[in-house]
């Protein structure tokens, strides 16, 4: 009696089971847009989409659902090359996004420039995050490669976010009385000596960082850091703004074949918009992400203090430049390790 | 010498004919055979076969030269040694457990045995972060460990750890039924012969249950090869030193080298479908030898 009862069961979850993966296929659920976006956003778009669906219906009369997807930046475009269904893409650097172009042909090349300040809706910059007190005394790029700091930082090859840190230090360097390439170079070297563990994201690293209590200093988005200084409380953790740091700016685009073929452009387009109302910016500046929109920047100045920031495009020539030299096959990062 | 026309089932009168009146050995032989055929194809031969494929695009001097890279040659041997090291602790380990949950009665037996089947249900990763928690150096294990110099998470020893975790049921449930059938008589008629303990042990239960053990040990490694979700937490994942070959596939794939991607895929499938030949080889030799005593 009891065993039938229990096949009895399994089957009715099998079958509930096979009717959702059939219904799914057919579409029947109400309609559904998904977000594929980088690891450390999954606080702010949480926030970002209650929002927008309230907005979306009370202007339309239409319920909707967003679904989130977190991962590395560049796992997330490959999903999407590979086929993920994702309406909107919210990676961690532009280059990512250029590949859905290159590789997957989803987008058009100009995708950048069809929404404000090149497709970013927020920045960010990369901090120090270091333990209570600062027992190291960390103060600046130069002080990482002091012996006896561990430095906590994710594998650049597969963490956009860890580019990011990888193109500040090397700006750093370079910026360094007698700095040339190969100064910075050998300063990269040099930094990665220091990390005991490389992370493939930038949140596993936080993780390693805070969670498992590795190394003394994390090199992390801002957002990141605050968010993390926020949970655990001032006591555990402070945050060092280094002497110069890059204007990390995580793009956004619409999947132009998905929505077509999907039909949510509409949806899918006034979400992106979304991102850049005042409302929506205030959501953003609540999450530790910096504003574009310069009201809702100076609301929250005391937030973001003012660091010196070098751009990808001005210190590297633009993502593309920037990969090449330094994280394909054969470019900087692999000197380090070899190849 | 009448029924070889059974072995081949042909949708035609006679053979159904036949089949009715309980001459076939193996009702339904075409269905399965069929099934079998297209399962096997859709799920394993197709997949596996796309990896051959694309690895061909790279063609014989770039693969070569793709999969001798140190560190890509670093991660093989760290991927094969950590597993094998991991399937051979849990041959010792597991037969102990498989013993003693097969032959003692103790409070919580079926406890423990329901526990050795957690790894199988369990997400790998969550068994990774679990593990690294606790043996992290402000981990309940790793807090023991580090006054005296011992290192577990983020470290090779961190990679057999996980290993040894997913590997270890494969062990225990291949052994429980073989140690199960073993006839205890047989064991006290050694002992009532004057063998010892150790004896009885290597001459009797041994040479019965190895087969099994290799067996298990096989399936174990060829889990462990595998394994990636739980060890790119513990690891440390530094290149050379603590990545594991599937990392290594996960990193080309993130820089869109599908076709370097794959082919370390290959290198990896050619070398586990080589090692389970070996040992499949060695357990048949192991049977005959049984057989021929």
């Amino acid at each position: 009696m009891r065993t039938v009862n229990r096949r009895h069961v399994l089957g009715g979850m099998a079958a509930a089971f096979g009717s959702r993966l059939i219904g799914a296929a057919h579409g029947a659920a109400p309609v559904a847009l998904l977000n594929a976006s980088y690891d450390p956003t999954r606080e702010l778009y949480e926030m970002v989409n209650k929002s927008f669906t309230a907005h979306w219906l009370a202007q339309t009369g239409q319920p909707i659902e967003i679904r989130q997807s977190h991962g590395g930046s560049g796992k997330q475009a490959r999903a999407i090359i590979d086929g993920l269904q994702a309406d909107v893409a919210t990676l961690a650097t532009a280059y990512d996004i250029n590949e859905i172009c290159r590789q997957g042909k989803l987008i058009p090349q100009n995708w950048a420039s069809r929404l404000p300040n090149n497709s970013a809706p927020y920045t960010s910059i990369i901090v120090f995050l270091v333990r209570r007190g600062n027992p190291k005394n960390i103060r600046d790029w130069g002080d990482l490669t002091r012996p006896g700091v561990g430095v906590i930082t994710p594998n650049p090859k597969s963490s956009g976010g860890a580019r990011w840190n990888y193109l500040a230090a090397w700006a750093w360097a370079l910026r360094q009385n007698g700095g040339s390439n190969a100064t910075a170079q050998a300063y990269v070297e040099q930094l990665y000596q220091h990390v005991p563990v490389l992370d493939s994201g930038a949140r596993g690293a936080t993780v390693t960082f805070v969670d498992r209590g590795i190394g003394d200093v994390l090199l992390a988005w801002e957002n990141e850091a605050l968010l993390a200084k926020n949970q655990l409380g001032p006591d555990k953790v402070e945050i060092v703004f280094p002497s110069i740091s890059i204007l990390a700016e995580p793009p956004v685009t619409v999947i132009d074949k998905v929505v077509d073929h999907r039909g949510t452009r509409a949806i899918a387009e006034a979400y992106l918009n979304f991102l850049y109302t005042r409302e929506c910016q205030r959501l953003i500046a609540q999450n530790y992400y910096r504003p574009c929109d310069p009201a809702t920047a100076a609301e929250f100045a005391a937030r973001f203090p003012q660091v010196r920031l070098v751009t990808i495009d001005d210190a590297f020539g633009g993502w593309d430049k920037a990969q090449a030299a330094h994280f394909d096959d054969g470019g900087s990062f692999d000197q380090i390790y070899g190849q | 010498m009448s029924t070889p026309a059974v072995a081949i089932p042909l949708a035609d009168g006679p053979t159904k004919r036949r089949s009715r009146s309980g001459f076939r050995v193996l009702p339904g032989f075409g269905l399965t055979l069929g099934c079998t055929i297209t399962y096997v194809s859709l799920l394993v031969l197709v997949p596996l076969s796309a990896a051959f494929v694309r690895t061909a695009e790279l063609g014989p001097r770039k693969f070569l030269q793709v999969v001798t890279t140190p560190r890509v040659l670093a991660s093989l041997e760290l991927s094969f040694g950590a597993s094998l090291l991991a399937a051979v602790i849990n041959g010792v380990f597991g037969f102990i457990i498989a013993w003693a949950l097969v032959r003692q009665r103790f409070p919580g037996r079926r406890l423990f045995d329901a526990i050795i089947d957690l790894p199988f249900a369990l997400p790998t990763a969550v068994a990774g972060i679990a593990l690294t928690a606790l043996y992290a150096p402000n981990g309940w294990i790793g807090q023991l460990l580090a006054p005296w110099g011992i290192k577990v998470a983020y470290t090779r020893l961190g990679v057999v750890v996980a290993l040894a975790f997913v590997s270890l049921p494969f062990i225990v449930r291949t052994l429980q039924p073989v140690l199960g059938e073993l006839d205890r008589e047989v064991e006290r008629a050694a002992e009532t012969l004057g063998a010892s303990r150790l004896q009885t042990l290597m001459w009797v239960v041994l040479p019965s249950v190895w087969p099994a053990l290799l067996t298990g040990i096989a399936l174990g490694f060829s889990r462990a090869v595998g394994e990636y979700g739980s060890v790119i937490f513990i690891a440390g994942n530094i290149p050379k030193v603590t990545e594991i070959a599937p990392l290594m596939i996960m990193t080309k794939l993130e820089q869109y080298q599908y076709s370097q991607a794959t082919a370390i895929a290959v290198v990896m499938l050619v070398s586990s479908f080589a090692l389970m030949l070996g040992i499949n080889g060695l357990q048949i030799w192991a049977q005959g030898r049984r057989r021929a005593r």
